[in-house]
């Protein structure tokens, strides 16, 4: 039935099919901080609605189960990648929804600190400190969403 | 879905609110004292409790009057509101 997997910018839901046929999809974040550990009845509304508005024939399908998760969120949507103010321990977080594709990279380039005490070059930008410096790495109110 | 009580509306959904964030945050001064560790401080650290969260909150479709509301992040229960200018409620042992 869909054999690619869609995004839209304006809603943020992504949907793809599985190999047994059943659609796998999700979007959005609750907009307060939450330790509920289960999904959100305002945001789960967002979601299938936002699924039934692009795609009608879908809005026909039965929902079997949902599931929600922790998301580190960062003001300038993009990961904390380094050194802390804690002289030994390193962070690598915020990746906020986009870690399941990036944290492969994510891992090298945090390793690569680790093994020679200096920041990988890509992951430079990526210090806490940008937040005292200004040097921030996405404006988030100008982003449509973290990546 | 929370059931939020304005104090100007009464009980609505939740989806007619904003939350916006940790209340009770004062701008550090005088502007030309403040160090850019305090000023960072200031613009993006913030809480982040499993627990009590104090946080200000708009009814945005609705009155439009802001307000601030203790809840706690485990469970989602709105254990006080009160108004913009009331002090932070005392914290109760769980
Ligand atoms: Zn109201």
């Amino acid at each position: 039935m869909l054999d690619v997997v869609s995004w839209s910018l304006s809603t943020g839901v992504y949907i793809s099919q599985s190999d047994k046929g059943g659609l796998v999809f999700g979007g959005g974040l609750d907009h307060y901080p939450s330790y509920a550990q289960r999904g959100n009845l305002a945001t789960a509304i967002d979601v299938v609605g936002a699924v039934a508005e692009t795609y009608p024939s879908f809005g026909r399908v039965r929902l079997l189960r949902h599931w929600a998760g922790i998301v580190d969120i960062v003001h300038d949507s993009s990961p904390l990648i380094g050194e802390t103010p804690l002289a030994g321990l390193y962070m690598n977080c915020g990746w906020g929804t986009g870690g399941f594709k990036a944290i492969p990279a994510g891992g090298y380039l945090l390793a690569h600190h680790l093994a020679t005490g200096r920041p990988h070059p890509i992951a430079a930008p990526f210090h806490l400190d940008r937040f005292r410096t200004g040097a921030l790495i996405d404006e988030a109110a100008g982003a449509g969403i973290a990546h | 879905m929370l059931l939020i009580n304005c104090p100007w509306c009464g009980p609505r959904d939740e989806i007619e609110f904003r939350c916006a964030g940790q209340s009770h945050i004062a701008r550090p001064g005088p502007y030309d004292r403040v160090s850019d560790e305090e000023w960072a401080r200031y613009l993006f650290y913030r809480k982040n409790p499993k627990g009590l969260h104090s946080e200000r909150w708009l009814h945005d479709v609705g009155c439009r009057q802001w307000f601030n509301i203790a809840r706690d992040t485990r469970t989602h229960e709105i254990k006080v509101i009160y108004a913009m200018t009331d002090p932070k409620p005392e914290e109760s042992t769980p």
